[in-house]
């Protein structure tokens, strides 16, 4: 160790030495490194991890990634990454990639309690595809299911969403994303009628303030974190704002730190909103033109199982599921949504939580009238060590920046808002405050959704891998869209099942059921990141079902699965990613696949080759459904009606819906745009699978808002991504920066100004603030968003005297999302090897605590084993932990609570009641 | 399984005390601890170790701080190397200290070498934590800070300073060490992402400059400037010099003008 030591000294006053005098040293070193980059080829790609979707090059050589650059043409990072984008190049070579299918066996045969052992992929495909054929017939549609993902490429989200729905006749594919951001999409749906941000991160560098809510993008998304600092110290005026429920690294750069309880944000919202109307600074001459008000009913429920939950759930977890059925009014509910205290009120529409109606302008104002200043504070303040009037002043400081009539502002939020059980309310609520201030869709000002993954946008939103979506907005269960979809897709009529699927918590409930029989897994870990999984885990290992879990190295889902497929990775594959402001960018791949492992997106195409039509066109049961058109629980037989149109029941779904005649003359492998460079998939299948896809997927969104640029453009050496719509301006694929907003885009006609043509042809029954009317009077929608009212509503588990702190879960910044990549290099599992429980200094005192002390985190259901630190990157108010979720060893989800928004049926990760005491 | 570590731990401490017995014989052993017992600059010590000097002095190589430390990142030095053999010492990118609140390895300390005046961690010297600037991924502009979020003292041993970056609309994030506050921990070292840390821990001696005695600077308040501009305390007096040769008479009469 010395003597590393002194050799470290000898040579570093040797370079400095160097350095001083001008050796040579310098050139010498420069002669070296070329010499060293001698025969890399680099190519552009896009980073593997978060939303932000930074650009970068990728250097290969010999068949490996040799290194990794930040893009310096990236408009969005300009040559930056952070410390995760940095080992872009090194995710892929962990020690325990898997590179061959692994199957659960005893004597050769497959066994559910069996051992994994090595398989070919065509005994993999076969018994893979055995098992899914006996759970089609079994259980129908609904028996089988797809955990799809944000971080799938566009092609592939397209391929999963277009199998499962035209050719499964399966509703029941979930993303990640649920988990993620789908609370901002009902919020964009109910408000604008079409979905994704439309500002971009332009905006930082025009706006004076930006507002934090629930979004520590310090951490999480860095190099857009880097852009606001660089506001911040570049423009007088600029004010950041850091609303949470801890105070974290955000707050560093901040002026203004709000620690609020949970939930408190609802509050909050409506205090502004208060605030906008009592000081007159509503924008008439806008929300006139632009917007109307509204509202819907108050008991939604909590996103528990709707009925028989007591069969699953144990006494402890009943305590809170309960509410489900019936819930007591607390007394800030009592008077945020003018009840009275202790007052049980059924919850009626668990079902039908998103419905809405028109209110007037009056009946808004009434609505907001509790929550003034004293109210909020006594609701809202988050860190018992602060007092009232602290609180209150700083309230009132950004009440004074939202209403300050020349000042551009920016909210920004991600999981704080998204991951919350009233999710889709929050988000409406900060629609509600940028559009009474007119505030919206203009440079420099507007609500700026940010995203988690990497193509939660590009794929999960707008290829519509959802239970209840198809690709560009549209939704299974409007028969417009079916038709549209059925048209474009050439599917015989009532193909497509007009019942939403099961959203990813309930297929979760539906293995733990037996409602759901076989499962696969893509690009996602549900095993680690689905709350309360001690339920799940049993689920999938004690139940009678088949679990393919496809991924590059071997996760918690891997684990639980029956059979493991070896995935190719990012760069080992061509793709598309879609970044939170609307960017589509590519790579193509760069080296071959290691071992025997494959893309995801052959992977279904290799099931698609072994289902025929005739399994899955013919009559199927769907429970539930009841559709105008349709026999109760029933999709009708199409066979005939494909016989007609050509269509062989012997076909395979490959043939009738992937490798049509068409595509495999039309998207011919090689292809110049290929440069040279290979594909593993490509190559296998014979045609070009990934541009004919989107060249397919493209004709959804085209003249309907969300137009791409043909393939080819996109992987223009010049071109860094483009924002959608990407419409064809002077012979150039031109893209849009400011939705909504005459001057930028293309949908909005020369003097509307802005123009949300979202809810076009769209009208709400008009209703007071407790119900919709008879429907005898109704407002039109045309060019409007909505101005929601929606109240402040109780956490349904709060800190008691057995469970005595919130416990609040996320992320680090060194590690992505549940770890399988990160945790594998090195120098990232250095920096940050486990998780940590966060917990003030006085809290851990009063238990008896020590920094680095070791405790059981336990809830009503489940407890996990963690040291605790009571400094560092985050400051928990008394009364608050808070554990990140990427460590395997510290399953914190087995401690979550899977209550979802009853709306966007996304789970809250951000608050449920804990006890923290020593191991 | 604790338990089994720490007897684990003995066993390995006595083995490697045995070990030069049984190669060098008693008396070498002695003879070696002796000779090597000389200020060595270049150790990492556990918290609250005398100065260098001291602490050779005073540490009986008994290997107690090795068996009690909780990560067990302590290790006892073994002989041929650069420090003196069996003193313990720590190599922070292999195991950086974890700061105990209770500090064991002080508390097991027959001898003192570590101070049993150290009660608090967050005051324990054992380093300093030096950045290379020319390598630090956060100096060029990456968003990397893990030393600065990583530091048990974050926002006081280690803090950013944040400034626009010339190059584009990203500002750059620079983590700075302040040595008042700096335990010499070495999580920072440990964690850091490059291929060789670009930020390490060094003994005080070895980087820290100090400024003369005889100056203070015209901006800061930490020593009392007196306003009443009164003379000073009268020197004591002391008995005159035996006389001898006056200064610079030597010089004086050398000649060779």
């Amino acid at each position: 160790m010395g003597l590393t030591r002194r050799d470290f000294l000898k040579t570093s006053i040797a370079a400095s030495a160097a350095a001083t005098v001008g050796m040579p040293l310098a050139k010498e070193a420069e002669a070296a490194v070329k010499a060293a980059e001698a025969g890399w080829q680099w190519d552009k790609g896009a980073c593997r991890f978060c939303g932000t979707g930074c650009g970068i090059m990728i250097a290969t050589k010999d068949g490996k990634i040799v290194a990794t650059k930040g893009d310096p043409d990236a408009p969005v990072n300009r040559g930056l990454n952070c410390v995760k984008g940095y080992f872009n190049g090194k995710i892929m070579y962990g020690k325990d990639r898997l590179t061959t299918p692994l199957l659960r066996m005893t004597d050769g045969k497959f066994d559910k309690k069996g051992k994994f052992v090595p398989v070919s992929w065509d005994k993999a495909m076969e018994v893979m595809t055995e098992k899914f054929l006996e759970a089609y017939r079994e259980k129908g549609p609904t028996g089988v299911g797809i955990f799809g993902s944000g971080q799938w490429t566009v092609p592939e989200g397209y391929v999963g969403a277009k199998l499962w729905k035209a050719g499964f006749r399966s509703n029941t594919i979930d993303p990640n994303a649920r988990h993620c951001m789908a609370s901002a999409v009902a919020g964009f749906m109910q408000t604008f009628g079409i979905d994704e941000p439309a500002g971009n991160y332009d905006d930082i560098e025009y706006t004076d303030t930006a507002v934090l809510w629930g979004a520590n993008m310090a951490e999480m998304h860095p190099i857009l974190w880097s852009r606001i600092t660089n506001r911040r110290l570049t423009h007088d005026k600029m004010k950041v704002v850091n609303l949470s429920t801890y105070g974290n690294m955000s707050s560093d750069i901040a002026d203004i730190e709000i620690v609020f309880r949970p939930s408190g944000d609802l509050a909050i919202q409506n205090y502004i909103a208060r605030e906008i109307v009592k000081r007159n600074a509503v924008n008439w001459d806008f929300v006139n033109k632009n917007a109307v008000f509204a509202t819907g009913p108050y008991d939604i429920g909590y996103g528990f199982r709707p009925k028989n939950a007591d069969k699953f759930a144990s006494g402890k977890e009943m305590e809170v599921v309960s509410n489900e059925q019936v819930h007591v009014i607390d007394k800030w509910e009592a008077i945020a949504q003018r009840r009275k205290e202790g007052e049980q009120v059924k919850q009626a529409n668990t079902a039908t939580a998103g419905k809405d109606w028109a209110i007037s302008f009056e009946d808004f104002k009434a609505a907001l009238e509790p929550y003034d200043a004293d109210f909020t504070t006594a609701v809202a303040k988050g860190d018992p060590d602060e007092s009232d009037e602290a609180f209150k002043a700083k309230l009132k400081q950004l009440a004074d920046l939202y209403c300050e009539p020349k000042r551009k502002v920016v909210s920004y939020w991600t999981m704080g808002f998204n991951q919350h059980q009233r999710g889709t309310w929050v988000n409406e609520q900060c629609y509600m405050n940028h559009l009474l201030l007119g505030k919206q869709s203009m440079p420099g000002s507007g609500a700026f959704s940010l995203t988690g993954q990497p193509s939660a946008c590009g794929t999960a939103r707008e290829v519509g891998t959802f239970s209840h979506r198809l690709p560009a907005d549209m939704v299974v269960n409007v028969k417009k869209h079916r038709d549209h979809s059925e048209e474009l897709w050439h599917l015989p009529t009532n193909t497509l099942n007009p019942t939403v699927g099961s959203h990813f918590v309930k297929m979760m409930r539906d293995l733990e059921d037996g409602a759901m029989k076989w499962a696969i897994v893509q690009v996602n870990n549900p095993w680690q990141n689905t709350a309360n999984l001690n339920h799940w885990i049993k689920g999938a290992r004690e139940m009678d079902n088949f679990i393919v879990c496809c991924d590059g190295y071997p996760t918690v889902s891997a684990k639980v699965a029956d059979l493991v497929l070896p995935a190719a990775m990012i760069f080992e594959k061509w793709g598309f990613y879609g970044n939170a402001e609307r960017r589509t960018q590519c790579w193509r791949q760069q080296v071959a696949p290691v071992g025997e492992a494959r893309g995801d997106l052959w992977i279904l195409l290799e099931l698609a080759k072994r289902v025929k039509i005739k399994d899955t066109w013919g009559e199927q049961k769907v429970p539930g459904l009841k559709e105008a058109g349709f026999e109760d629980g029933k999709l009708p037989s199409v066979l005939d009606e494909a016989k007609k149109m050509g269509y062989d029941p012997e076909m395979s779904l490959y043939d009738a819906l992937f490798a049509t005649p068409e595509n495999k003359k039309t998207y011919k492998w090689p292809d110049k745009v290929a440069k040279g460079h290979d594909n593993h998939i490509a190559k296998n299948l014979g045609w070009f699978v990934e541009k004919a896809m989107f060249e397919e997927y493209r004709k959804f969104g085209t003249g309907h808002g969300h137009d791409l640029a043909p393939f080819d453009v996109y992987y223009d050496d010049k071109v860094r991504g483009l924002r959608w719509p990407v419409v064809l301006k002077d012979g150039k694929w031109t893209e849009t920066r400011w939705r909504f907003n005459e001057e930028y885009d293309p949908y909005v006609k020369k003097g509307q100004g802005i123009y949300f043509y979202g809810n076009d042809g769209k009208a709400l029954v008009m209703g007071d603030l407790d119900k919709p009317g008879d429907g005898s009077q109704k407002v039109k929608l045309d060019g409007k968003a909505k101005i929601y009212f929606r109240p402040y509503a109780s956490p349904v588990e709060q800190p008691d005297k057995d469970f005595d702190l919130w416990l609040c879960t996320g992320r680090v910044l060194e590690h992505w999302h549940s770890g399988s990549m990160t945790r594998r290099v090195p120098e990232l599992y250095r920096a940050f090897p486990d998780a940590v429980c966060w917990i003030h200094p006085k809290d851990a005192e009063s238990r008896g605590l020590k920094r680095n002390d070791l405790v059981w985190v336990e809830s009503r259901r489940g407890k996990v084993k963690v040291r605790i630190e009571t400094g560092g990157r985050n400051r928990v108010p008394r009364g608050l932990v808070y554990v990140p979720w990427f460590d395997e060893s510290v399953l914190i989800n087995k401690v979550t609570l899977d209550s979802t928004c009853p709306i966007s049926k996304e789970t809250d990760y951000k608050k449920c009641s804990v006890k923290v005491y020593k191991a | 399984m604790a338990e089994l570590n720490v007897a684990r731990r003995e066993f390995l401490v006595k083995a490697a005390q045995g070990t030069s017995l049984a190669v060098t014989g008693g008396l070498l052993w002695a003879y070696l601890v002796r000779q090597e017992a000389k200020a060595q600059p270049y150790a990492l010590r556990p918290p609250g170790a005398l100065a260098e000097k001291d602490f050779n002095a005073a540490c009986i190589k008994c290997g107690e701080c090795v068996n009690v430390c909780p990560p067990d990142i302590l290790k006892l030095a073994p002989a041929g190397g650069d420090l003196p053999i069996g003193t313990p010492f720590f190599t922070p990118r292999i195991g950086a200290c974890v700061m105990c609140p209770d500090i064991p390895c002080v508390k097991a300390c027959p001898t003192g070498a570590l101070s049993p005046q150290l009660t608090d961690i967050n005051q324990a010297h054992m380093g300093l934590a030096v950045i290379d600037i020319e390598n630090c991924l956060s100096w060029k502009g990456l968003r990397c800070e893990i030393c600065h979020r990583d530091c048990p003292l974050k926002g006081k041993a280690i803090t950013l300073e944040t400034d626009p970056r010339g190059l584009s609309k990203h500002a750059v994030f620079r983590p700075i060490v302040n040595s008042d506050y700096c335990t010499g921990c070495g999580i920072c070292e440990k964690a850091c992402p490059t291929a060789e840390p670009a930020i390490r821990i060094l003994p005080h001696a070895l980087v820290q400059g100090k400024i003369g005695e005889h100056y203070r600077l015209g901006w800061t308040f930490d020593t009392e400037i007196t306003q009443d501009f009164k003379p000073s305390d009268k020197a004591p007096e002391t008995p005159p010099e035996p006389s001898g040769k006056p200064a610079g008479v030597d010089y004086l009469n050398e000649g060779g003008l």
